[in-house]
């Protein structure tokens, strides 16, 4: 089944010559459990096409498909709760709340959406420790480094099993240790546990953990991976080294 | 990979035969350096006649020969350790020059020539992403000689970004230079110099 599907997506900002396109007729779509990154230089529209996907903006060409549904015939509410239930989404600068301890912030959207506070601190304490933060739980983000801050946004974008995981250069603060940590928590979410998830980065060695990874240019697809062959194939290589 | 000092660093544990040498190579290399029984025998002749280690002389050659690191094996395994590989002269890059050549080959578009490189890269990467995802949690080993290969093809990928960047600008330059370039001004009369001293 296809999570996600942009069908000829465009965006454009201001008019006339003033007027910036950031994507152009894009076409992207993500299976149930795959796994996609997205690579392009600054500017090519990677991280519109991903506020575009978590509906946090509209496209001004172009449909939005999430689980099948397109998300333009949906009134105000129905997709508020798409959002709260189906899309994590983390952004590139952490968005996480000052007030609110690193379990309280992972803990919101669940309580927004109607569990109690005590019911939800189980999966809360359990996401952020798979990232390797259950005893910084009780920290506030300005007590955090900008790593544990980047990844008690990823324990808030993965807890209550969603369905869809969009993520904006998601280890961006992170050491090459730790981004791997959170690559192999999403990719274990998508093949375990079926999610469907979408990174932006510009780091090949956090690509490579995708199932694909699409390449965008001047706010268009130019190009895409091929499905991974097996490691097989380089370990034989190596026979004739 | 120096598959002699990596005898030695398996013998300075203790005696083993050979068989067993290719054997331990392998699992601790995660089989990304695949060695054949020809070149491990090859390897511990050499280091034997080198004083290096030292065999079981009355065994004939074979998976029942026992070798053994000398003192002087252990000298040479510690110097090698600490002996920086020579990284002073670049290589010959085959992707470095074929992104030059391109650059003057009429008609090429070369962005499309680094793309297919990048995406080859890339999915290089991904396979060898699989391998430390199947069972580089389980041996160090594994996990560092795939970060080792990661790293270098990231570098490769990082080049073609930048020569991507820096072609697409030179191309803008030019383009902006030929468009702006100011059409020279007709030269005014030439006035006949004057004889008379200033």
């Amino acid at each position: 089944m296809k999570m996600l599907e942009l069908r000829q997506v465009s965006m454009s900002y201001g008019q006339g010559t003033a007027g910036v396109h950031a994507l152009r007729e894009v076409s992207l779509s993500a299976d149930q459990g795959e796994m996609v990154a997205v690579m392009g230089p600054s500017g090519s529209g990677k991280s519109t096409l991903l506020t575009i996907a978590g509906t946090l903006e509209e496209p001004t060409s172009g449909e939005l498909l999430i689980a099948g549904q397109a998300v333009a015939g949906m009134s105000r509410g129905a997709r508020a709760r798409l959002r709260r239930r189906t899309i994590g989404y983390v952004f590139q600068d952490f968005n996480l709340l000052p007030g609110l301890s690193a379990a309280e912030n992972v803990t919101l959207p669940l309580e927004l959406d109607g569990l109690s506070a005590r019911k939800a601190r189980v999966p809360g304490l359990a996401a952020l420790d798979r990232l390797g933060l259950g005893m910084r739980a009780g920290h506030y983000p300005d007590q955090l480094s900008g790593g544990e801050r980047q990844r008690v946004a990823i324990a808030r974008a993965m807890v209550g099993d969603r369905k869809l995981l969009l993520a904006d250069e998601p280890s961006g603060a992170l050491d090459s240790v730790n981004g791997e940590t959170v690559m192999r928590q999403l990719r274990d979410a998508c093949k375990r546990g079926g999610m469907t998830a979408v990174v932006v980065t510009h780091d090949a060695k956090l690509a490579g953990w995708a199932d694909r990874v699409v390449f965008l240019q001047d706010g268009r697809v130019t190009d895409q991976t091929a499905p991974a062959a097996g490691p097989e194939s380089l370990l034989a290589e190596g026979d004739a080294r | 990979m120096s598959v002699r000092h990596a005898m030695l660093a398996l013998l300075s544990e203790g005696p083993k035969y050979g068989l067993r040498l290719r054997e331990e190579f392998e699992e601790r290399t995660g089989e990304v350096w695949p060695l054949n029984v020809g070149q491990v025998y090859t390897t511990l002749q050499r280091l034997e006649r080198d004083g290096l280690v030292e065999s079981d002389g009355s065994a004939e050659e074979g998976p029942q020969k026992a070798f053994r690191i000398t003192a002087d094996g252990e000298r040479e395994l510690a110097r090698w350790l600490r002996t920086p590989p020579d990284l002073s002269s670049p290589p010959r890059d085959e992707l470095v020059m074929k992104v030059l050549v391109a650059l003057r080959v009429p008609g090429t578009d070369t962005h499309a020539v680094i793309q297919a490189h990048r995406r080859y890269l890339v999915q290089l990467m991904q396979q060898w992403t699989r391998i430390k995802e199947d069972e580089a949690d389980a041996r160090l080993g594994v996990a560092l000689a795939v970060d080792a290969e990661l790293f270098r093809l990231d570098s490769v990928i990082r080049w073609l970004d930048v020569a991507d960047a820096r072609i697409s600008r030179a191309a803008g330059d030019q383009a902006a230079a030929t468009k702006t370039e100011p059409v020279p001004a007709p030269l005014p009369p030439r006035r006949r110099e004057s004889r008379m001293p200033r």
